[in-house]
């Protein structure tokens, strides 16, 4: 969707500020929340890109002034209503009023350590790739309103494809319920000025990971 | 907040979704043991070891599982090297997509939106709030994490550490210098402090 999470490129946000000593959680709140999203996670109840859909569809004025836990807990809020596992009237009661669903894993305290590891998210091939290392691309200019991978800043732009990345679940469809529908990932890499215009620093180049159906041959 | 998130707990477990103890864990991984001291190590044994520097930049995942002393990273890891004429830059411009098991939880200015909006435009201009300035020629590769590979750069080694062991050399590679936001240490400096 053309959601204020699309950040690349937008004006006005002003300076990048570094915390030194930044700790790993500002308040006990926070690795709460970030525990509780993982927990949750190891039921299998959601994907990745579910929850990356949960945060995209926060209003865009909430998600500008809330902080990165606080719209994780918002998510996890939704997404728990959304998801049938309680009802709002008991976050509300801070107590369950039913019983739960059953769940397809519940993760005890020994098993945190294999959970440090990510998963993988190759998946066998459906077809051929059709584009090799060295091949030129052109970008679709696409807009969903759901969840998608290509930013906003690189839609309809030409590129190189630098190289190919295996066959992963495709975000597009496994965000909304569609199935995991494997696609061949690139890595694509633009010329600065391609992406922002003739007086763009000729330094620079930036790159994004594409799924195969947002690519054409260029 | 607190209560708030206080609550959502109790209705969790109560449910029976979640362990409070397994929440207590994962706080405490994250806390104590996953950070960026894992990419310190690797990028210390890549500029002492010729063949694992090999290896690194051919397969990120399946080097730093050979490794042995880190904990296991997933599949999709990649190292990207820096040299005199290209200097590499990490970001995720969609959410926060960082590689957490080689250097821990993303700090809030990774996922800020001046850091994920300018990172792509602007990188030099990103560099100098961190007070690095590269020379005009340097290419400036910024890598968007749009996927589910995550990258990690290789810093230059820099100069007046020969001779240093991986354990000394690691001490100079900040979480900054991976993420292509800063640059290691200057080993002159870093003498006292080790």
């Amino acid at each position: 969707m053309d959601g204020i999470h699309d950040m690349g490129g937008m004006h006005g946000f002003g300076k990048v500020e570094p915390e030194p000593n930044e700790p790993v959680f500002h308040a006990p709140w926070e690795g709460r929340t970030f525990a509780l999203n993982r927990a949750l996670g190891y039921t299998g109840i959601w994907t990745i890109d579910q929850t990356r859909a949960g945060i995209e569809r926060l209003p865009p004025d909430v998600y500008l002034s809330s902080s990165y836990y606080k719209k994780w807990e918002m998510r996890l809020e939704n997404l728990i209503v959304e998801l049938g596992l309680a009802d709002a009237d008991e976050i509300k009661a801070g107590h369950a009023l039913r019983p739960g669903r059953t769940l397809k894993r519940k993760l005890n305290a020994a098993d945190v350590p294999n959970t440090l590891t990510r998963g993988s998210f190759s998946r066998p091939a459906q077809a051929p790739a059709r584009f090799k290392p060295g091949d030129r691309v052109r970008t679709k200019n696409i807009h969903p309103a759901t969840h998608t991978r290509l930013p906003r800043y690189a839609r309809g732009r030409s590129g190189v494809v630098e190289a190919l990345r295996g066959c992963h679940v495709f975000p597009d469809t496994v965000a909304i319920g569609n199935g995991e529908n494997p696609q061949w990932l690139y890595t694509v890499l633009f010329d600065g000025r391609e992406l922002w215009g003739e007086k763009t620093d000729p330094s620079l180049k930036v790159s994004i990971e594409a799924f195969e159906p947002y690519l054409e041959a260029a | 907040m607190q209560l708030r998130v206080r609550a959502l707990e109790t209705v969790l477990a109560e449910k029976g979704y979640i362990d409070p103890a397994a929440l207590d864990a994962i706080i405490e991984a994250y806390e104590t043991k996953v950070g960026p001291h894992t990419g310190a190590c690797v990028v210390a044994k890549a500029w002492s070891d010729p063949a694992f520097k090999r290896a690194l930049i051919a397969d990120a995942s399946k080097a730093v599982a050979s490794f042995g002393l880190l904990n296991r990273v997933g599949d999709h890891l990649i190292a990207v090297e820096n040299t005199p004429k290209l200097h590499n830059m990490i970001v995720c411009t969609l959410c926060s997509c960082y590689p957490w098991e080689v250097l821990g939880l993303p700090p809030v200015w990774y996922k800020s939106a001046p850091y994920r909006s300018r990172a792509v435009n602007d990188p030099r201009g990103v560099l100098a709030d961190f007070g690095v300035k590269l020379p005009a020629d340097t290419q400036i590769r910024v890598w968007d994490s749009t996927a589910e590979t995550r990258f990690i750069v290789l810093p230059m080694r820099p100069p007046g550490a020969e001779g240093w062991s991986e354990e000394k050399l690691a001490t100079l590679v900040t979480r900054d210098c991976m993420i292509g936001t800063g640059l290691p240490k200057d080993p002159k400096n870093a003498k006292e402090a080790a």
